[in-house]
């Protein structure tokens, strides 16, 4: 069955690459539980499966992955309440709301530029009501968007460099 | 109040979190799941205890994480370490570059690798195979499309095998995972 790594990755079924990654179906196994439980959790606490979405399309612009980019522009536009934030694909975008406004912002900086994170974020993001719960998701889901990006670039410069 | 730590080293450092840890006697029959708490396995970080505030994304990451860096057969474990390391600096996460520098040179890394990334960064002259490894750590790491077939050619040239460079990719990228919590949710402190 092919996975999203191997989706994305354009991996074709029976490639060496595929029957590589055979040999770490553990991880790649994992790597999908992981999808699910930063994209689609069943306890999405404040950040619904729509803003999670949202957040995956626009982390997908910055990390240059068009591929990425429109997978999870499917998923977004497929969630019940896509349309409460179908002005905001475009991560040069900024919403009104002070809790949007600094989720989006703060997942932005965890995709661009994490280096830069202080504990002053952190405090921002409690001055616009963030909970710390969701802090901590939203920290996941970045960081997973960061992996994912990363893997399957590395795959498909195996692939394109054999 | 001690203050954080802000420059390179290989010293053993303490993680002081930004958020409020789980209280473990509060914990959730979910979140002590995750912990992998059991009655004879009560301790626990203040790192895993912010973490258990999303259980779902630490119960699949930990072995996952485990199974990258610790995993059987494929790159050997300074060629993983030195992965780690490379994003590590992009992202300029202290405490898991202490962590994994120790690692690196523990498991027979190149002596001298680690001082010199420390003083030139992600410029540091290496020699040729650890040259290699790091380049590509930090490519990848910076941006991901800044990797290129070169580098991947560079790998092969000194000697890694298709396995091998895949669990490079692994290494590199579960960094760019665990970074962005280790450093974004918590400084490191010296050891008490």
């Amino acid at each position: 069955m092919t996975n999203t790594i191997e989706e994305l990755g354009g991996i074709e079924p029976q490639s060496p690459i595929s029957a590589l990654l055979t040999r770490r179906a553990e991880l790649i196994a994992l790597t999908e539980k992981s999808r699910q439980a930063v994209l689609s959790p069943a306890e999405s606490g404040g950040l619904t499966h729509a803003l999670r979405a949202l957040i995956a399309v626009r982390a997908s612009e910055r990390l240059g992955d068009e591929v990425m980019k429109d997978y999870y522009y499917g998923l977004f536009s497929a969630c019940d309440d896509f349309y409460d934030f179908a002005g905001l694909v475009d991560p040069d975008t900024t919403p009104q709301d002070a809790w949007l406004a600094a989720v989006l912002g703060h997942a932005d900086l965890l995709t661009r530029n994490p280096r830069s994170a202080t504990q002053k974020h952190i405090e921002e993001l409690r001055r616009a009501g963030v909970e710390e719960a969701d802090i901590v998701r939203l920290a996941e889901l970045a960081a997973f968007l960061g992996y994912q990006a990363r893997l399957v670039a590395g795959l498909r410069l195996m692939e394109a460099s054999r | 109040m001690k203050p954080a730590v802000h420059d390179y080293t290989k010293a053993v450092l303490d993680w002081r979190p930004f958020i409020t840890p789980v209280r473990l006697d509060e914990a959730t029959p979910e979140q002590l799941q995750a912990m992998k708490i059991t009655p004879a396995n009560k301790k626990v970080s203040d790192y895993v205890l912010v973490l258990a505030h999303d259980p779902e994304s630490l119960l699949h990451r930990s072995p996952l994480f485990n199974g990258i860096m610790y995993g059987k057969d494929g790159l050997d474990r300074p060629g993983r370490e030195l992965g780690a390391i490379g994003a590590s600096i992009v992202n300029r996460c202290i405490y898991c570059l202490a962590v994994h520098a120790r690692h690196y040179e523990q498991t027979g890394g190149t002596a001298g690798v680690v001082d010199t990334i420390f003083q030139q960064e992600t410029s540091a002259r290496l020699p040729e195979k650890e040259q290699a490894i790091y380049d590509f750590s930090v490519a990848l790491s910076a941006f991901p499309p800044a990797a290129t077939d070169e580098d991947i050619a560079r790998l092969r040239a000194v000697g890694l095998n298709e396995l091998e460079i895949l669990d490079l990719i692994l290494s590199v990228s579960i960094f760019g995972w665990a970074n962005r919590l280790m450093h974004t949710l918590g400084e490191p402190i010296p050891a008490a």
